[in-house]
């Protein structure tokens, strides 16, 4: 598989009043050409840091990184006319109109709207009818459109997006990831980052980081079968009662509530259910369920968080 | 949870020129129940919410809110409610002790019982040894459990928690959840909105609100079996794919 990115070892500290905070610690992947890739981890992982490092806005303490086979310290400017980046922040200009932004960034790269304009179609449609509009007038949704099509005016190899759906509700954050999809389907290799886990499913393959570090790197699917245990989904008529319960039972290795169940693993793999049921069905539980299942990705990511 | 109603709103309204936020909606929330409100970006949430907390005067309607109306009396709401969201919440350049002051301050608390109230919360939060580090410098996870203890310093009757877990990694999310299932069983109302399903399905009561009004309210098991579906991620999509508006 050619490579759109690569990264070699690569640490990234910052000065914080007398803290020094380690926001990289020894980050090493490839993204394949026309691969869909996540990452995945909550807020402080340290995906920000990185992208700013492949954007070549921000530069490493240590390590080396590549996209399209171009060095992010010596080919700066060559990499930075083929990417396309996406902050969390919004940032575009709030007050030029929608029309003023997307040729403003088309003139910066000596492009036009026209040129790649099947590119953006899809998204470009859901926003003309403001094109007459302040940038800063635009709701939260419409805002993240001009913003995705500002940052594929240039028809970019590679795509950057840093948290495009955080506090996004459930339909839009679907809808998105449909765009996404059709954009993969164009040629261009995305790379984007969320602390969604039901979004690590939707990716080719995702990277897992917390705390300034790669956990694990893998298909979705390929995470998912190293869940180390198996499995249980466990419920009932009280849920906190039933969680309190399985907590303090010495047969329960771990037990986290999963919306309707709580998910538990036990000590022994090869645990006996029916003196489960029974020693909650003595302490009055009712409704009482216990299924095997398979892992979800936030299973996998809390089992590695506790290694 | 008793039968007595910490909020009760009926056909609370709020108009913005020719543009109804929210229209008409009519609900009531039990004492010491975790209530979630649910709803797609600009479905009138944030509105309702904030009129709730007597922010923002409702067009028309009524509400009355740990028992204060909300017309009336919204001095007194604020001071019987505590309110946390993702977005504002501490002081990021005074330590833990200094915001408690400063909270416990506005709220009206004497030095001592900040003081007692601040040993307290540092000691269930296992945060002894962090009471004059600046809150900057603590990882996201603790800044959300120790603002959530914070919006609780006056021991409201009520607390707005307003997508308190966004960002946060899922094993403090759940670490988070269980704080709020205590102050629920301590009595404390808990009126929530979150954009993870998963968190939904932890209420004891749930309304999804679509194009300004409440389209569905009830138990997640009763509202999975109304809408036939799977959990509430299948109902909260089924419902909010008919909003024929966005948030602007």
């Amino acid at each position: 598989m050619e490579s759109a990115v690569k990264v070699e070892r690569v640490f990234k500290n910052f000065q914080s009043g007398k803290t020094q905070i380690e926001a990289l610690k020894d980050i090493s992947f490839e993204v394949g050409r026309g691969e869909l890739f996540g990452l995945i981890g909550p807020d402080g992982a340290g995906k920000t840091t990185l992208f700013r490092i492949l954007t070549t806005l921000m530069i490493a303490n240590k390590g080396n990184a590549w996209v399209d086979d171009l060095e992010v310290v010596n080919d700066y400017k060559e990499i930075r006319k083929r990417v396309g980046y996406m902050p969390g922040r919004f940032s575009l200009y709030q007050d030029l109109t929608v029309e003023e932004n997307l040729s403003f960034f088309a003139t910066l790269f000596g492009t036009t709207l026209e040129e790649n304009y099947e590119l953006v179609k899809d998204i470009y449609v859901q926003i003309e009818p403001f094109k007459k509009r302040r940038a800063g007038a635009l709701s939260g949704g419409m805002k993240q459109k001009l913003a995705l099509s500002c940052a594929l005016i240039h028809r970019p190899s590679v795509l950057f997006l840093d948290e495009p759906t955080t506090g996004v509700d459930a339909v839009s954050r679907q809808e998105f990831w449909e765009l996404l999809r059709k954009l993969q389907l164009q040629g261009i290799t995305i790379i984007v980052s969320t602390p969604y886990m039901d979004e690590a499913s939707l990716c080719d393959r995702v990277a897992l980081m917390q705390d300034g570090r790669i956990m694990d790197i893998d298909t979705p699917k390929g995470i998912t079968q190293k869940f180390s245990k198996p499995l249980w989904a466990v419920g009932a008529a009280d849920m906190y009662s039933l969680m309190n319960d399985l907590r303090s039972d010495e047969r329960v290795d771990t037990c986290y509530p999963f919306g309707q169940y709580h998910h538990i693993t036990f000590a022994e793999v090869n645990q006996e259910i029916q003196g489960i049921e029974k020693s909650l069905v003595d302490k009055g539980h009712t409704n009482l369920s216990i299924q095997k299942i398979e892992p979800t990705i936030e299973d996998c990511f809390m089992e590695l968080m506790n290694q | 949870m008793s039968n007595t109603a910490a909020i009760s709103v009926s056909d609370l309204t709020k108009q913005f020129g020719d543009f109804t936020a929210v229209d008409a909606i009519t609900f009531d929330v039990k004492q010491g129940e975790i209530f979630g409100f649910l709803g797609a970006n600009g479905a009138g949430k944030t509105t309702a919410m904030r009129m709730l907390c007597g922010l923002s005067l409702p067009t028309s309607g009524k509400a009355n809110v740990a028992g204060f109306d909300l017309y009336k009396e919204s001095e007194k709401i604020k001071k019987n409610i505590g309110y946390m969201s993702q977005k504002f919440s501490l002081y990021e350049d005074l330590t833990i002790r200094e915001n408690n002051r400063f909270y416990g301050g506005i709220y009206g608390l004497t030095d001592q019982q900040i003081k007692e109230k601040t040993q307290f919360m540092l000691k269930h939060l296992h945060l002894e040894s962090k009471a004059d580090t600046l809150v900057k410098a603590l990882p996201l996870g603790w800044k959300q459990k120790l603002s959530f203890s914070v919006s609780m310093i006056h021991d409201p009757k009520i607390v707005f928690l307003d997508e308190p877990t966004g960002g946060v990694d899922p094993i403090t999310r759940r670490e988070f959840w269980t704080m709020i299932y205590e102050a629920a069983h301590r009595g404390t109302t808990v009126f929530v909105t979150t954009h993870y399903m998963d968190e939904a399905e932890y209420c004891d009561r749930v309304s999804i609100m679509v194009d300004g009004k409440i389209e569905a309210l009830d138990t997640p098991a009763a509202l999975t079996k109304q809408f036939n579906a799977k959990g509430m991620a299948e109902v909260f999509v089924q419902l909010a794919r008919k909003a024929k508006r966005s948030d602007n």
